[in-house]
């Protein structure tokens, strides 16, 4: 079986599931964000006055935080009455970030989980070598009230990275040149597990990049199989010595697909309005003016991504027709970015830094008005998601970013290093 | 949920993503109505107006990709659209759909002979749309999941659960 064959049939009670097959599976953690007072109304709505299982819950006010309207404190106020009133110990307010970050970085994603939640990029959560996947929020109450959810056995396609990144290549880089050729729906309803010699030496910040990015390709869920990375980075943050066991492909398991990646013939890449497909080598955009470069994300605001950035940046000052947007994936990461210094270089540079959270990517924030353009480190350039219906939203790594904020347009990190 | 939807059919491209269905901003609501009034508005002004005159929507593949936000199913249904066709759904919105009740049918065939102003008859439980003379089979959901749609969509099915459960509780 594949990975996410195993980890469906061990939710399910299962000793062997096949692809197509419906089966019900058990989540061990149900994530709700800023649309958690929506499943509690539903949960009113039908009557419900118990939780399958609280501990199993975890909430994050991630998406527009500290409240900025009347609406939106009353919605938080909700979703903290609601924590309170069941007793979800895995409560996060809006100081902490972006969720995805915040589980794993407290330690409640372990490989083998099975992982729901009310955002799309819960694929994220397979770096880490669980199965995420996103639902909405009505599911969402369901599966806190009974436990569990329909779940389709997921075909899989196997992705193999051989080679090394050359310098100012990232694994944005990769991911975009993967939805770029194999599209929007390249890996629809799929399952994608990486693998290759390219995967050791990637850090867990860079598969997480991986595993977020690949649901612009339609996949349900993405693996990087766990390895000794993965067991350092649990190590320091799994507190409550959680047990677990890391699910691996049987070597017969079987694939739909088979997609080879020489990591070294990969360039910067960029993804052009109005879809993340529409990505082009950087070559082919270089020079086009931007007025806004956005450095957050759940896809690359994590310290890495803030070192990397910064590293272009010090001792160079950001363009003065651009706005330097830096919004750190999480309280933990503004932390470390601050006491290294890295804070202070984007400051320097020309930056402004706002709290944790998903801000722009949300519309918190950094909005766009009718012409402008805007770089951003996120994971969807849709049309309007930033703000006017006639702005633009290009995608790139960190690197990118940071080169083009001081160029003030779309230009190549290569030249900075 | 009525197993025969007609209508007239207005027809979308690939790869309709939910924000463009109801941009972020308006995700502080969870209502028909409301969200309704802005579906499809980042397409331009009387966009979402010039939908309502019509009663089923028929896209390419991966409608619905992008965000997981089940309101896009909600606005689309506050258009007072009765039903979705496209080639493909993205697995999130074809969640949401269900769990919102609304009707949705994977029919690659109709797209390629479909225009925009046609009227389709669409036959749930027969898994047959019916247009211009011409028959379509789809693949019928499973038993399962299409209880859900049928019930209105997973509130509802909760609800008829929870007093399922209290139900035999009593009698027990």
């Amino acid at each position: 079986m594949t990975i996410a064959e195993k980890i469906l049939s061990a939710k399910s009670g299962r000793s062997a599931v096949t692809p197509g097959e419906i089966v019900e599976a058990y989540p061990d953690l149900v994530m709700s964000h800023t649309a958690t007072w929506r499943s509690a109304s539903v949960m009113q709505r039908v009557g419900a006055t118990r939780l399958y299982d609280p501990d199993r819950l975890a909430i994050v006010l991630d998406h527009i935080s500290p409240a900025k309207t009347e609406k939106y404190a009353a919605d938080q106020q909700a979703s903290r009455n609601f924590a309170r009133q069941y007793g979800v110990g895995k409560f996060y307010d809006v100081d902490a970030g972006i969720a995805h970050l915040v589980l794993m970085e407290a330690g409640h994603v372990a490989p083998g989980d099975l992982i729901v939640g009310t955002d799309s990029h819960c694929t994220i959560y397979g770096s880490l070598g669980a199965l995420g996947t996103g639902i909405g929020y009505t599911e969402v109450t369901s599966v806190w009230i009974t436990g569990r959810l329909w779940m389709k056995v997921p075909e899989s396609v196997r992705i193999t990275l051989d080679g090394r990144f050359s310098t100012g290549v990232y694994s944005k880089d990769l991911m975009l040149y993967l939805i770029g050729t194999l599209g929007a729906d390249g890996c629809s309803y799929k399952s994608v597990e990486f693998y290759g010699n390219a995967i050791p030496a990637l850090s867990v910040s860079e598969r997480m990049t991986m595993a977020n990015l690949a649901m612009e390709m339609g996949v349900k869920c993405a693996f990087v199989p766990p390895d000794l990375r993965t067991a350092e980075y649990l190590q320091a943050r799994l507190t409550d010595a959680r047990p677990y066991q890391p699910v691996y492909a049987d070597t017969d398991a079987v694939y739909l697909e088979q997609v080879d990646v020489n990591l070294a013939q990969l360039e910067p890449m960029v993804a052009c309005p109005h879809e993340v497909q529409n990505t082009k080598p950087i070559g082919e955009v270089a020079g086009t003016h931007i007025d806004q470069a956005f450095l957050g994300s759940c896809a690359n605001a994590k310290y890495e991504d803030l070192v990397v950035a910064a590293g272009i940046l010090k001792g160079r000052r950001v363009h003065p027709g651009v706005r330097l947007i830096v919004t750190p994936g999480s309280k933990k990461i503004m932390l470390e970015a601050m006491n290294s210094g890295v804070l202070q270089t984007l400051l320097e540079a020309g930056g402004m830094v706002t709290n944790p959270g998903c801000g722009a990517c949300a519309g918190d924030g950094g909005m766009l008005a009718d012409g402008e353009v805007c770089l951003s480190t996120a994971n969807r350039n849709f049309l309007g998601r930033m703000g006017s219906g006639k702005s633009s939203i290009y995608l790139s790594s960190p690197a990118t970013l940071a080169a083009s904020a001081i160029e003030g347009a779309i230009a190549d990190p290569r030249g900075f290093f | 949920m009525e197993s025969i939807i007609q209508g007239r059919v207005f027809k979308f491209g690939d790869n309709i993503n939910s924000d463009v269905i109801i941009p972020g901003r308006y995700l502080i609501y969870i209502d028909k109505e409301r969200l309704g009034q802005h579906a499809f508005e980042m397409l331009g002004e009387g966009f979402g107006a010039k939908l309502r005159s019509f009663d089923i929507l028929v896209a390419g593949r991966n409608f619905g990709c992008g965000s997981a936000r089940e309101q896009a199913a909600t606005a689309i249904q506050g258009l007072g659209v009765k039903a979705v066709v496209a080639c493909s759904f993205a697995r999130t919105f074809y969640r949401n759909a269900i769990n919102d009740g609304l009707p949705i049918v994977e029919c690659p065939a109709l797209y390629p002979v479909v225009a925009e102003g046609d009227v389709i008859q669409i036959d749930l439980a027969a898994g047959k749309i019916h247009h211009a003379g011409r028959e379509h089979t789809f693949p019928k959901m499973p038993d399962s999941v299409r209880q859900i749609l049928e019930l209105g969509g997973l509130a509802e099915y909760l609800k008829a659960q929870l007093a399922d459960e209290a139900h035999r509780a009593r009698e027990g």
